[in-house]
């Protein structure tokens, strides 16, 4: 799966969660990173393979999953997805028609959703539990190991949020 | 239970687990992380992290501690390891052990920060001037990093030589589970020869790299050159994946071997013949490996991120046999499993 978006919408993040949900699944996982000048204010993505059998090359250019927050993410990635891929985009940052027919796209208004609920900063992770409900391979209780994993104690309080935040998300 | 981490900060953990309690590096993208690492985690186990002014103080750091008998490294990427190659070639020299990592990135010059393994020729070649070589370790998974450090460690101990674990930006970067080994759980060797203090119980060492006198210069050289032959023969190492039917061998290692075992599968699915040797070691080169290889396949396809610098040694190694192809990405480019899967058509 690809997680793309603007830096600082926290893609990286977002990726981290579902290569930990895997690694508790005992599965085979790995994450690799844009890393470089296009962090900076242009489009952030990871790369997160989950797998049975050993991961051979961790970039990923045909996605079955694509977690798109902006426009210029989904172009790139759009084309790639697999034939029978899920795609899902935030669509209060995304208007665009998606000519495709063979693959199946969630629009999930998770800007607007993180502001209005208040969870400023947790449109990816509102994605992520989109991204979960879909996936269904993991139980809920897994993907909150995952989080705990993923969210340093000093940011212990970020973890009720980002609870909501999958929540919320799942019921999109 | 396993740990998701970098392969940067894997390195340094494993590193530290080894017994190295002195780090000294600058930083350069994408290695960074390594030594931000390693200045979280020295402090608090009495270890020292020194970022120092250039990379080439950084590798005469390595250098002092090494003669002072502690077990020290460096680590960089592409241009910093070019800046550290007279430090490497003064401890080759002084016969002195020490581990430098190359996070590779594309070149030449300042280049890209993005994955590359054009540092091929000066890890095994020349990584600095005069004749000498260090062992070069070229791990393919964040596990394999973990594991080789302390191998790596070892081995330059046992030999009394630099080692490098050549790695990219794609290892560096990416994150995969790993298991750590214990804490405390590193071997050691005597160094009778390290210049420690001496109390007064024994003659003083010296650590020099400076002979003027060319056949005391030549003899110290011949003799290092006797020991690297005993290195060829204990050190080599590689993987062999699906090779023993294989037409068609896929040599690659790092994370170009990713690729090309990702490559292997897909052609397997389609009934190819098609198997992967994987070089461990760079230096030593594992010729055994190749040699036997060479009597089962009818052609031989390196796959690198580099204008094909592994090509020549693939062909020493088997004696031109069989026919060597090349299909490389540089820049840091990636190559793709379907890029790899196109070549192989072409040779079966």
């Amino acid at each position: 799966m690809v997680f793309a978006g603007f830096g600082g919408q926290g893609v990286l993040f977002a990726g981290k969660v579902a290569a930990y949900a895997g690694l508790i699944e005992g599965k085979e996982i790995s994450w690799l990173p844009s890393y470089g000048p296009e962090m900076r204010g242009g489009t952030a993505n990871c790369s997160v393979c989950i797998s049975d059998e050993p991961i051979g090359s961790p970039l990923i250019t045909a996605p079955n999953y694509l977690i798109a927050m902006n426009l210029p993410s989904l172009e790139r990635f759009i084309d790639g997805v697999e034939p029978g891929g899920t795609v899902i985009l935030d669509s209060s940052l995304i208007d665009r028609e998606i000519a495709r027919g063979d693959i199946t796209v969630h629009r999930v208004p998770s800007s607007r959703l993180a502001e209005e609920n208040g969870l400023a900063g947790l449109s990816n992770m509102i994605l992520v539990g989109k991204l979960f409900h879909e996936l269904g391979f993991c139980t809920d209780e897994v993907l909150d190991e995952a989080m705990q994993k993923c969210i340093p104690p000093r940011k212990a309080a970020m973890l009720e949020l980002n609870r909501r935040a999958v929540a919320l998300g799942a019921r999109q | 239970m396993k740990v998701l981490m970098k392969g940067n900060e894997a390195l340094g953990e494993a590193a530290i687990r080894a017994g190295c309690r002195h780090f000294f590096g600058y930083p350069i993208t994408p290695q960074t992380e390594l030594a931000a690492y390693m200045s979280k985690r020295m402090p608090k186990i009495g270890g020292t992290y020194l970022q120092a002014e250039s990379e080439i103080a950084a590798v005469n750091m390595v250098l002092g501690a090494s003669a002072a008998g502690v077990r020290a490294m460096t680590s960089s990427s592409s241009p910093g390891i070019s800046l550290k190659s007279e430090g490497i070639s003064y401890m080759a020299g002084s016969d002195l052990p020490a581990l430098i990592i190359n996070v590779q990135r594309g070149g030449p010059g300042l280049g890209g920060i993005q994955p590359s393994q054009a540092d091929y020729w000066q890890a095994t070649k020349a990584t600095g001037h005069g004749d000498f070589q260090v062992l070069v370790f070229a791990p393919s998974t964040v596990q394999e990093m973990v594991d080789l450090v302390s191998g790596a460690f070892d081995a330059a101990d046992r030999w009394r030589m630099p080692a490098m674990i050549l790695a990219d930006g794609m290892l560096g970067q990416m994150m995969e589970p790993v298991e750590l080994p214990e804490e405390g759980g590193h071997t050691s060797i005597d160094k009778p020869w390290a210049a420690s203090g001496h109390g007064g119980k024994r003659e003083h060492n010296i650590i020099n790299s400076l002979y003027l006198t060319p056949d005391k210069l030549e003899d110290l050289v011949v003799e290092r050159y006797k020991r690297y032959e005993q290195v060829q023969a204990a050190e080599q190492r590689a993987e062999e994946y699906l090779c023993g039917d294989a037409d068609v061998i896929i040599v690659a290692y790092g994370a170009s071997s990713r690729v090309a075992r990702s490559a292997v599968n897909k052609a397997r699915e389609k009934g190819w013949k098609v198997g992967l040797l994987r070089p461990i070691t760079l230096w030593p080169f594992p010729t055994d490996a190749l040699k036997k290889a060479a009597g089962q396949a009818k052609a031989f396809l390196t796959v690198e991120m580099s204008m094909g610098q592994m090509v020549d040694d693939v062909k020493l190694a088997i004696d031109c046999r069989v026919p060597v192809h090349f299909f490389g990405r540089t820049g840091g480019m990636i190559p793709t499993p379907g890029e790899v899967l196109a070549e192989v058509e072409k040779l079966l």
